[in-house]
């Protein structure tokens, strides 16, 4: 079993806390002078995206956690599960709607994406910042209309509804920027 | 953090310009009162027993040598030897210590004054940093508190009487939430909660000293009784919430401080960690006769910090250990 000293410790670092995998935000060293010394740090658990304050005795190990984010290719959804693949092992992973979460709007066939593997089990998903999607749906633009703020919603083929201008059609395709969720640009054929 | 080719200080020319007339004011004021400026070895053949500060290991003619923690042990030797009062200002060295408030080595002025007990070192120590502030801030009226007081204060508890169970509740009433605690002993509990619960609190721009430690945290302070209670001859300056300095009434009977030495080594060997050797040279300087005397050091990397308004030590140092 890997551990970690506390003197290894550094935002980023992946470890076992209770149970579950967490990820260190913040590692702060507190120590008096004559006295003892203690980390005191801000984790994310990374099934639950929770955020704690915890504070370790200096010298103490903690177990490693088997934590990877890794580079995978999206190739499907069965209806249950979203299936990626290693593109240079072809090993492929199944992650549950747990693990994809919001990132299921933004995911598209062939795009690569950060899938976070613990003990080798999709925990998190990341989409690509940037994806290019068609427009399933959204209504013809009305020329002059300056009430919507020049935009208006629109929905695109993996169910994401985005702002976007008012000349953009179905069957276009858009760029997106997934982190905020906007419309960047259109995307010519 | 910085890359391999990232060549410029941390600290900016500001910040080096303050430290340079630091060091002067307080060579202007050791020289007005007399107190005379020393050196001592920062290579010593011996590591410190102190069970919460580790030596950094190097060798040294085939042996280990060690790079010193403080200058502690030589300067008590100068003053057995008659030399009067005195000061020093050196870098020390401190293994697995990095941080926004530390790094491994720091800039230490430590000063001695035969005939002084701590409450008048305190004095000296609280004009000395009134001096060194005086460009950068006014301070308020100076606040003392015991360290029974202290805490009573804080945390309505007296650290001295409760048991363990009870600073081990108290930590979880301040949302301390603290990773595998079952090996902790009562000092790391009250350590805790001093650093967690209580640093934050001490009122800002105002020196704050912390006095008369439990005899358990004595290191090389005289023990003395006190209401039915032992306290050791020891002080702390906190400024900001920042530990500024930590000071004693020396302990000068050689018997006691060897039995300290031995506790020192039992805990590290409990531990399992590195056991040093006891330094014979300086309990043979205690046998000779310590003059009875105070003794304080002060970080002054840390002043400085103050003196600039950082919140970081990197700020102040011109290359940090991640830059050296």
């Amino acid at each position: 079993m890997a551990t970690y000293s506390t003197n290894e410790f550094k935002s980023g670092l992946k470890i076992m806390l209770d149970g579950d995998p967490c990820t260190i935000i913040e590692n702060e060293f507190v120590k008096p002078g004559k006295g003892q010394a203690f980390n005191r740090v801000k984790i994310r658990n990374l099934l639950t995206g929770r955020v704690l304050e915890k504070t370790f005795k200096s010298g103490d190990s903690v177990e490693a956690a088997d934590v990877m984010d890794t580079d995978m290719q999206y190739l499907y959804n069965d209806g249950e599960a979203w299936h990626f693949m290693h593109p240079e092992t072809f090993e492929q992973v199944a992650a549950d709607e747990k693990a994809v979460g919001d990132a299921a709007k933004w995911l598209k066939e062939q795009d690569v994406c950060t899938v976070t593997l613990w003990n080798g089990n999709p925990i998190s998903v990341m989409p690509p910042n940037h994806v290019v999607l068609t427009i399933a749906q959204t209504d013809p633009g009305v020329k002059g209309d300056t009430a919507s703020g020049g935009g208006k919603p629109a929905t695109t083929d993996t169910g994401a509804v985005v702002r976007v201008p008012l000349f953009i059609e179905e069957g276009e395709q858009i760029k997106v920027d997934t982190r905020k969720g906007e419309y960047v640009g259109r995307v010519k054929e | 953090m910085s890359t391999d080719r990232d060549w410029r200080p941390g600290a900016d020319v500001a910040v080096l310009q303050k430290r340079a007339r630091m060091l002067q004011q307080l060579r202007t004021f050791f020289a007005q009162r007399d107190v005379l400026e020393v050196e001592t070895p920062i290579l010593q053949r011996q590591a410190v027993t102190d069970v919460h500060i580790d030596s950094l290991r190097i060798p040294l003619d085939g042996a280990d040598g060690y790079l010193h923690t403080s200058p502690e042990y030589p300067m008590k030797r100068l003053l057995a030897a008659g030399s009067g009062p005195i000061y020093q200002v050196c870098k020390v060295f401190r293994a697995g210590e990095a941080g926004r408030r530390h790094n491994p080595e720091f800039t230490l002025l430590e000063w001695y004054r035969p005939g002084f007990d701590h409450h008048a070192l305190m004095h000296e120590l609280e004009q000395l940093v009134r001096v060194l502030l005086a460009d950068a801030c006014s301070l308020d009226e100076t606040c003392k508190f015991s360290y029974r007081d202290l805490f009573h204060h804080y945390l309505q508890r007296d650290p001295f009487t409760c048991s363990v169970a009870e600073l081990q509740q108290l930590a979880r009433q301040q949302h301390i939430d603290i990773v595998g605690n079952e090996v902790m002993d009562r000092d790391s509990w009250l350590d805790l909660l001093l650093t967690h619960a209580i640093e934050p609190q001490l009122p800002a721009n105002r020196p704050v000293f912390i006095y008369d430690y439990p005899a358990s945290q004595s290191a090389l302070a005289r023990l003395q009784q006190q209401d039915n209670i032992t306290v050791a001859s020891r002080f702390e300056l906190y400024l900001n919430g920042l530990e500024l300095a930590n000071g004693y009434h020396e302990l000068q009977d050689p018997v006691e401080q060897r039995q300290r030495f031995e506790q020192d080594q039992q805990q590290r060997q409990q531990q399992g960690r590195f056991v040093p050797e006891i330094d014979e040279k300086f309990l043979a300087a205690l046998e000779h006769g310590l003059p009875d005397c105070a003794g304080v050091a002060l970080g002054l990397d840390r002043l400085l910090m103050i003196a600039s308004g950082c919140d970081d030590i990197r700020d102040v140092l011109s290359f940090s250990i991640e830059r050296a």
